[in-house]
């Protein structure tokens, strides 16, 4: 299962994305579990919000850092995340 | 006991809230105390409340409703609402024993993250066998609500020597009502599972068999759902990770506000485990004897104490120490280095034979009527 680039990308309605306050870091929550995330995986994940495509997401964060060729790095950890069932395409 | 040395404490992820020990199943392997009856207090909605918010400050985030059955308490809304204001990631526990579809959708609005639905057996008979009443087709019937109405669904079987054959048509049940998770979960022999353990404990062979079946499946349907498999340790060479540690991660509290480092401490003596009535959630995490009790590794006895996976299971669990070497400071009897080790083998051959026999007693259900006996 890998990312398809030109679909929109939804977080998992089967998931929940917050942040933690005693924790200081994003986490993702699901039955019996939870996954503490970096800084960067929650930024991309925060954009998987329905209304964006692979493309969208990475012009928005080369956009947001002020940087360049981030795609690969996204790619990988989207397909991750996609293996996981942390976010859907249709 | 380690609370006077310095360890560094690690705040509460989970908390377990039993909201009552009240429940209209009898499941002979119920984790509850035995004399659960003995302890009939319930805290109230305003207590529960300020609990819910003090673990929930000091970090705690994920939560279960659990009991008895949970649904039995008017005020679950209620308490699943503040749950969710507060940013809990919430899980009803539940038999599903009288959750109408209602109750479902008045939960979703409150809130609530998921719903954990419990069923005994793959067949009518053995399920209501088993927990003691007649509830096999309304659980089935929940489990389908609960996915109708968009909650991740948690299906959860407790297997033991009277189900495991139906290993099989469990999981192919679990597939066909749509299970996003499914808990498989070999009793853990504590409470009434300790007092019906020759009678509950599957044999070695039906253990292998049946995990070899459930690994196979997991292959099979792993883009659609999560196997949790949780182990029968008594097969084990090391025992279990306990609780994560005692007192890192897990926070139970109990119907009556008893503050507990694990759902089965009650039964630990000594430790006088604190009451919500009486201190925060602060105190009772970071300051009460209880909850320092295990902490760390300096309460290790031989073998635990020079051994080099002491920070890998930490001596496995109190409570199995406990109830089959009398010393809760003693190695978990599941591990091959203890010196009681032969407790373990012991437990195997009785219930072994136990199988075999012909006139086996009968199972003790979980009622007030059998808890007053103990």
């Amino acid at each position: 299962m890998s990312i398809n680039p030109e679909q929109i990308i939804h977080f998992s309605p089967l998931h929940r994305l917050q942040w933690e306050e005693a924790q200081q870091k994003d986490v993702i929550l699901y039955p019996e579990g939870m996954v503490e995330l970096n800084q960067s995986s929650a930024e991309i994940l925060k954009l998987c919000d329905g209304s964006r495509a692979l493309n969208d997401i990475v012009a928005d964060l080369e956009e947001k850092f002020s940087t360049t060729g981030l795609k690969n790095d996204i790619i990988a950890f989207l397909d991750v995340a996609l293996q996981n069932g942390w976010i859907k395409q249709d | 006991m380690a609370g006077s040395n310095k360890i560094k404490i690690t705040p509460p992820r989970w908390l377990l809230a039993e909201l009552t020990y009240k429940c209209p199943l009898q499941c002979p392997y119920c984790s509850n105390p035995l004399d659960y009856s003995k302890h009939n207090a319930e805290i109230s909605t305003e207590d529960w409340k300020r609990v819910l918010s003090e673990a929930r400050k000091m970090g705690a985030v994920q939560l279960g409703f659990s009991g008895g059955e949970p649904l039995v308490r008017p005020d679950l809304p209620e308490l699943v609402k503040h749950a969710r204001d507060l940013g809990y990631y919430s899980n009803l526990i539940t038999s599903g024993y009288g959750l109408t579809e209602e109750k479902i959708l008045q939960l979703k609005e409150a809130g609530l993250d998921h719903i954990q639905v419990s069923i005994q057996a793959s067949t009518q008979d053995l399920n209501d066998h088993i927990a003691g009443t007649e509830s096999f087709q309304s659980k089935k019937e929940v489990a389908r609500l609960v996915k109708k109405h968009g909650y991740p669904m948690v299906l959860c079987v407790v297997i033991h020597r009277e189900n495991i054959h139906q290993m099989p048509e469990i999981l192919a049940m679990a597939e066909e009502l749509g299970a996003d998770y499914l808990e498989l979960a070999n009793t853990q022999y504590y409470g009434w599972a300790h007092a019906n353990r020759d009678l509950l404990m599957p044999t070695k062979e039906q253990y292998e068999k049946a995990e070899k079946i459930a690994q196979d499946f997991k292959e099979k349907v792993v883009d659609k759902m999560k196997i949790y498999y949780v182990i029968p340790d008594f097969h084990e060479k090391r025992p279990k990770a306990c609780m994560n540690g005692w007192g890192t991660t897990f926070l139970t509290i109990a119907p009556d506000g008893v503050a507990l480092p694990c759902h089965s401490a009650r039964e630990l003596p000594g430790l006088d485990c604190p009451n919500v009535n009486d201190s925060s959630i602060s105190e009772i995490w970071n300051e009460s004897k209880a909850f320092n009790f295990f902490r760390g590794t300096e309460w290790m006895k031989e073998p635990c104490a020079s051994c080099d996976e002491k920070e890998k299971d930490f001596g496995g669990c109190r409570c199995q120490a406990y109830l089959l070497t009398g010393d809760m400071h003693n190695t978990d009897p599941v591990c091959d280095k203890s010196p009681d080790n032969h407790v373990i083998q012991e437990a195997i051959a009785s219930a072994r034979e136990s199988a075999l026999s012909d006139g086996e007693k009968p199972l003790i259900f979980r009622n007030s009527k059998n808890s007053k006996n103990f």
